[in-house]
């Protein structure tokens, strides 16, 4: 089945790399304009959005640390001005500083929470007043296997995304009767930058977790969000699908 | 605008946004509570409101604190929109 995304507009942060960026391209050649978010590398911006024009005619990238209130704030203003209307946000944005607990600085604590937590708050809360406006939205989360069966190294990972979990739950209840979707999905080890740069190692004790015995592509969770994107999701609200090779 | 004819654009507002098909203009009263008893509207039928009232009229109303004192009723709710319309002074 195509699904058909013509006439929506969708927010993808983090949008511009890896994940994000194979998410924004997949919405965009179903039909939708898409607006990408980033927070610092503005090279990588500038060539997603000529690959977003060039698959459907539309595309800007908005600058914002989405852990930041006020930035938010000003990102939504500009996308509204520009297309008077949001029917979709993938909260994609998202970094990671893995260390023990015993030896984890308070600042990679904090700074995990803000950013992917805080951040999730921020775009979330900022994307209802135009949703309900439309009587129709689809909020998706990006989480992590972490979030679900946990991983050493990654406590303040794994609260932040065991945290959006929680979120999508409650919101998913609250925005329901007002046309509203909130899901989340769950990306196993996805072959990105952030896997090229595993040791040999590191890769085998990956997939020897791994049912389907290889990592995934970004366009494989991109169809997932896509799915969840569509009319044809709308029984779909407040749980998460993995996209993870049975690893969990 | 008049503040009596704003009343009655905003109980036609509330009527017609939240669908509350079985209630004429009339049987709002201006002091009547608008959530819990009085109209009995819950706070998911505020969330639509609060967008509706945004648009309308470009007032703000950014949190639940606001939302409580505006919300108190339609004549509280006038006296809100009349003090932060735009072009109000």
């Amino acid at each position: 089945m195509a699904y058909n995304l013509n006439n929506r507009v969708a927010l993808v942060t983090g949008g511009t790399k890896g994940i994000g960026k194979a998410i924004a391209l997949t919405l965009a050649r179903a039909g939708a304009k898409v607006a990408v978010n980033y927070s610092s590398d503005e090279e990588a911006a500038r060539e997603t959005v000529e690959q977003l024009k060039a698959t459907n005619g539309f595309g800007i990238a908005l600058k914002a640390d989405v852990s930041n209130s006020e930035d938010v704030r000003k990102m939504y203003q500009t996308l509204l001005d520009e297309t008077e209307a949001l029917h979709i946000l993938v909260n994609n944005a998202g970094i990671i500083r893995d260390t023990l607990l015993m030896l984890m600085k308070d600042e990679d604590w904090r700074k995990v929470i803000d950013v992917n937590l805080t951040g999730v708050y921020n775009c979330s809360k900022a994307a209802l007043r135009p949703m309900i406006g439309e009587k129709w939205g689809r909020i998706i989360n990006i989480i992590s296997p972490s979030a679900i069966m946990g991983r050493q190294g990654q406590t303040n990972y794994a609260a932040s995304k065991g945290g959006i979990l929680s979120f999508t739950r409650s919101l998913a209840r609250e925005v329901a009767r007002l046309g509203i979707t909130v899901n989340a999905v769950s990306p196993g080890v996805i072959e990105t930058e952030l896997t090229e740069v595993l040791n040999e190692k590191v890769r085998k004790e990956f997939l020897n977790m791994i049912p389907l015995g290889r990592f995934g592509t970004p366009e494989e969770v991109a169809r997932t969000v896509l799915f969840l994107s569509s009319e044809e999701a709308g029984y779909i609200t407040g749980t998460y699908i993995s996209v993870d090779g049975g690893m969990t | 605008m008049e503040k009596e004819e704003l009343i009655e654009e905003l109980k036609e507002l509330i009527i017609t946004r939240l669908k509350l098909e079985d209630i004429t203009p009339e049987e709002i009263g201006d002091d009547d509570p608008l959530f819990g008893e009085g109209l009995g509207l819950d706070s998911i039928d505020a969330l639509e409101l609060v967008v509706a009232l945004e648009k309308k009229y470009g007032i703000k109303i950014p949190d639940e604190d606001v939302g409580r004192e505006a919300f108190r009723s339609v004549n509280a709710l006038a006296d809100y929109v009349i003090r932060n319309r735009d072009g109000a002074d």
